[in-house]
């Protein structure tokens, strides 16, 4: 209205100029200050989502790289590349086109091992970042939704890595096509017609390698970035989570503002995760493609094995027993439809319904913002700790042939201690994890009712020794702690609170002086109490019924 | 203003924007904000997003000696990771130019050997640095705030407002009413659904005509041969070993149903073979052959045991034992390996006398009705 370029506050400056600019004409100014002022809280364990989200990006930029020079045809051709080895060798043209990017293209090598590793760390960091999700609770209401966009994630980019794992058509990814095509093949009533539908006919026919090409490239690629835009929209609009602890409640956030700090470190993190995976692309080998040679339905190589993240099917398939299902009619239901497609979408859909499983069980509705401590849920934690188990056994057998080589142990020994332990390990973990939260929470309760022990022996006027306890907070009659427990980290030794001075920086030689930490932190004051409160006044044991402080104040620590 | 102004030529009023609402270009004029200094600024805006900063840490003093050390740390490290990307960059030009050639060369400890791991060394150290740099600035030059954030819950009156919008519109189209539109709507939509998939149905092929499953292209007299094409005579292999065979048609090598193992049976193997049912004979004095294709998953079964008979399936680990027509003795395999029925043509080469009996392969549906 009003403003014109008289107005008091107008930008004089050249940079402030273009930015009002810019603002007449796009009215960016409230939605960026909105953004840069977003408070996000700091923990260490909320940067692993973001480490999946930058191996996505590095997964984008080297695949589009890598289109430039592959060929997803199965068009018969000579081998005439660098690599001699394979020369004159017949082959597909996308096996041909994958080793000229290995050797014939200047990087190209180091470009395909980058994108590989990016898709290892990238379904990593999903699976961990999930973990976390669960252990701490964060799913429940009201982020039920982005829960479930996570799991579809995760079970894209599963498939995503599955097809990109066949394209190269070498000898390995040939072995797991024809695996998948058994495993279509093992549908109940269509699985023939679905195999048809897929592979364009019968294994492997010639146009499985263009269709997964074009779904590995565009289509999971798309709906993936959709469901990441939306995924992190919702984490926008809903806030994030964060553990309880001072300030901190269900109807705020604390931490740092976007800019600059938050921004500084997630710039950072990602230079790193870029970084790690561009040293592992050049440093570790992975998948030598051109040492397996071209895919031949009559070979195979010992110890074929999938990329860790289909593993556990792997295994399932080796542990599940020979049992067809014959029906009347003479149709049968072949075994390999258990373990391949019935196990994980069973899997699948009790880890996207568990928000509402819980919900149900117990009847706990409310919205929470507040994240708990896995030990404070023990059943949940439990329930987590035996699928994890579950899932590393069946890893774990999808290895069984080269844990059996590599320890000189029977082959068929693996299978069964695999079929056993699939059976009873988990219900064991689930008890083990059962009695360390209960025994976890039990420890929480004893410091803060009877203080964080110090290490300090006292020798009573009548002889007796006790340890002296530090109290972390008021104290009753009893002497015992009248904190109760808010669900945040309990402080367990004397240094977490302020018991002895921070450590000098410095790497190779001190940069401050002692005296300088000394005195800062007693103007900080870093306990959780006042000076006086913090006098030692009983061992805290509920034998001695409040005796009377006898002195013992907390030594100076020395250097 | 109004919309319904009728005069000829009317634009319909003055042209002036209408009063903005509660906005905080009411609360503050110009004046006033040019007169704050920058901080307040920032928390003010701050307090309009729900912000409020707790505490902030400054960072180390300007020209202390702790700011001096952290800037030349951060310094340090950004120049280093300048260093590691130009480096990057002479490596990835320079081989092949003024540095040695980086193609592939058969001997090791080359310059080729070198180059991907010397690209990897610099570019993920390059990027490192990167982040090491902004991670330490962000710790050590900037200062330390705590802020607060409300969390607002969903706004009761937004509800009520959106919600009147709605079904305000809802009813004004009176589809609640108009029974025949919300009927033909959905008598649409369901055909214009189907009409947009019937495309797929060119991926629909029917995967019986033919019998492709259940046939390979071994029939009556096709001779096994190598891989490289060469016949078998029944003197050529010694006993105990097993040989990958094709059928002699073109491209037979290739062919993924047709993979077939001819094994000759030591004497003690021969002395307690059991052959399945019905394929008595089908073997042809100590040969015989099963289909090379794994009846669980579809694996080349490929490791062959002649101490204990058992042929090993390296992908799931199935085992079949020879002696006793390829039936499956361990592991998720059901079925035994089909036997290729054998024969000896005139010239005295392996020829098969039919095709597999039973369907190669894994196990599917209405595999036993084919």
């Amino acid at each position: 209205m009003a403003r014109t370029a008289t107005a008091p506050g107008a930008p004089t400056s050249r940079l402030g100029k273009t930015a009002h600019e810019i603002d007449d004409r796009l009215i960016v100014a409230g939605p960026l200050r909105r953004t840069l002022n977003k408070v996000f809280p700091d923990h260490w364990s909320f940067l692993l989502g973001e480490i999946a989200l930058y191996s996505f990006i590095v997964l984008l930029l080297s695949g589009t790289y890598l289109t430039f020079f592959f060929d997803p045809s199965m068009r018969e051709v000579t081998y005439e590349g660098a690599y001699a080895p394979l020369r004159g060798v017949e082959m597909s043209a996308a096996y041909d086109s994958a080793l000229d990017l290995s050797f014939d293209v200047r990087g190209g090598l180091f470009m395909r091992q980058v994108h590989h590793w990016a898709a290892l760390l990238f379904m990593a960091s999903i699976i961990v970042h999930l973990l976390r999700i669960f252990f701490t609770g964060a799913f429940r209401r009201p982020r039920e939704t982005n829960w479930l966009i996570g799991v579809g994630l995760l079970v894209l980019a599963m498939l995503e890595g599955a097809t990109g794992y066949t394209l190269p058509d070498d000898l390995l990814s040939g072995t797991g096509l024809r695996i998948i095509s058994a495993i279509i093949l093992a549908i109940p009533v269509i699985g023939t017609w679905a195999h048809w539908a897929v592979f364009g006919g019968d294994f492997p026919g010639e146009l499985i390698i263009g269709r997964f090409y074009i779904v590995h490239v565009l289509l999971i690629p798309a709906i993936l970035l959709a469901l990441i835009a939306v995924h992190m929209l919702l984490l926008v609009k809903q806030k994030h989570t964060q553990f309880p602890g001072p300030g901190r409640t269900e109807h705020n956030v604390v931490g740092n503002r976007l800019f600059p700090t938050f921004a500084g470190k997630a710039g950072g993190l990602f230079f790193i995760v870029f970084g790690v995976i561009a040293a592992l692309g050049g440093l570790v080998q992975i998948n030598p493609i051109w040492l397996w040679g071209p895919y031949n339905p009559a070979q195979v190589s010992a110890a074929s094995q999938p990329d860790w993240y289909v593993m556990f099917l792997d295994g399932s398939t080796r542990l599940f027993p020979a049992w067809d299902i014959n029906l009347p009619g003479n149709y049968q239901i072949p075994a390999l439809f258990w373990p391949t497609l019935v196990l994980p979408g069973i899997l699948f859909t009790l880890l996207a319904l568990y928000p509402m499983i819980e919900r149900k069980l117990t009847g706990d509705t409310a919205a929470h913002h507040l994240l708990q401590r896995p030990r404070d849920v023990p059943v949940r934690t439990s329930l987590g700790t035996m699928s994890v188990a579950f899932y590393f056994w069946l890893i774990m057998s999808g290895g069984n042939d080269v844990i059996a080589d590599k320890f000189d142990v029977s082959l068929n020994a693996m299978t069964w201690v695999g079929r056993l332990g699939l059976i009873v390990v988990p219900p064991l973990v689930y008890v083990f994890t059962y009695r360390i939260c209960l025994g976890l929470q039990k420890h929480d309760r004893e410091v803060l009712e009877h203080g964080i022990e110090t290490g300090v022996i006292r020798r009573l006027p009548h002889g007796e020794f006790i340890e002296v306890h530090q109290p972390l907070g008021p104290v009753d009659e009893h002497g015992h702690g009248q904190l109760a427990y808010g669900g945040a980290s309990v402080p367990k030794k004397m240094n977490q609170i302020g018991g002895a001075r921070r450590a000098i920086r410095g790497f190779f030689r001190p940069i401050e002086s002692p005296a300088a930490v000394e005195l800062e932190q007693r103007q900080e004051e870093h306990g959780l109490a006042s000076a006086e409160s913090r006098e030692l006044t009983s061992s805290g044991r509920p034998s001695e019924g409040g005796r009377p402080s006898e002195g013992g104040k907390p030594q100076e620590p020395r250097d | 203003m109004t919309t319904h102004d009728t005069r000829p030529g009317s634009a319909g009023g003055a042209d002036t924007a209408g009063p903005l609402h509660g906005g905080p270009d009411d609360d503050y004029t110009p004046e006033q904000l040019a007169a704050m200094p920058r901080e307040e600024l920032d928390r003010l805006g701050a307090s309009y997003d729900g912000v409020q900063i707790l505490h902030v840490d400054p960072g180390p003093e300007p020209g202390s000696a702790l700011e001096r050390r952290s800037v030349r740390q951060v310094g340090t490290v950004f120049a280093l990771a300048g260093l590691a990307a130009f480096g990057f960059v002479v490596i990835y030009i320079g081989s092949g130019w003024f540095l040695p050639e980086w193609e592939w060369t058969i001997d090791s400890g080359t310059w080729s050997s070198w180059f991907t791991p010397m690209l990897g060394v610099l570019m993920g150290l390059a990027l490192i640095l990167v982040g090491l740099g902004l991670v330490l600035y962000t710790r050590k030059l900037l200062p330390h705030e705590t802020a607060v954030q409300d969390k607002h819950d969903g706004s009761h009156f937004d509800r009520v407002t959106t919600g009147a919008t709605l079904v305000g519109g809802l009813h004004n189209s009176g589809l609640a009413r108009r029974k025949l539109i919300t009927r033909s709507l959905a008598f649409m939509g369901g055909g214009l659904g189907l009409m947009l998939l019937m495309p797929l149905g060119g991926l629909i092929k029917n995967p019986n005509t033919g019998n492709p499953l259940g046939t390979t292209s071994w029939a009556p007299g096709v001779r096994l041969v190598r891989n490289d094409g060469t016949p078998i005579r029944p003197g050529d292999a010694v006993p105990g070993s097993l040989e990958t065979v094709f059928p002699e048609v073109p491209g037979g090598n290739r062919e993924a149903d047709a993979a077939t193992m001819l094994i000759r049976l030591r004497p003690e193997q021969v002395a307690v073979e059991e052959p399945r049912e019905g394929q008595d004979g089908f073997g042809y004095g100590d040969y015989v052959a099963f289909s090379k294709i794994c009846t669980h998953a579809g694996c080349p079964v490929s490791l062959y045991e002649q101490e204990t008979s058992r042929i090993l399936c390296p992908c799931h680990q199935s085992q079949f034992l020879v002696t006793q027509g390829a039936k499956p003795v361990f592991g998720p395999a059901t079925r035994a390996l089909p036997q290729l029925p054998l024969d000896v043509d005139e010239d005295g080469y392996f020829v098969a006398r039919s095709d597999y009996l039973e369907a190669v392969g894994p196990t599917y549906w209405n595999r036993e009705r084919i």
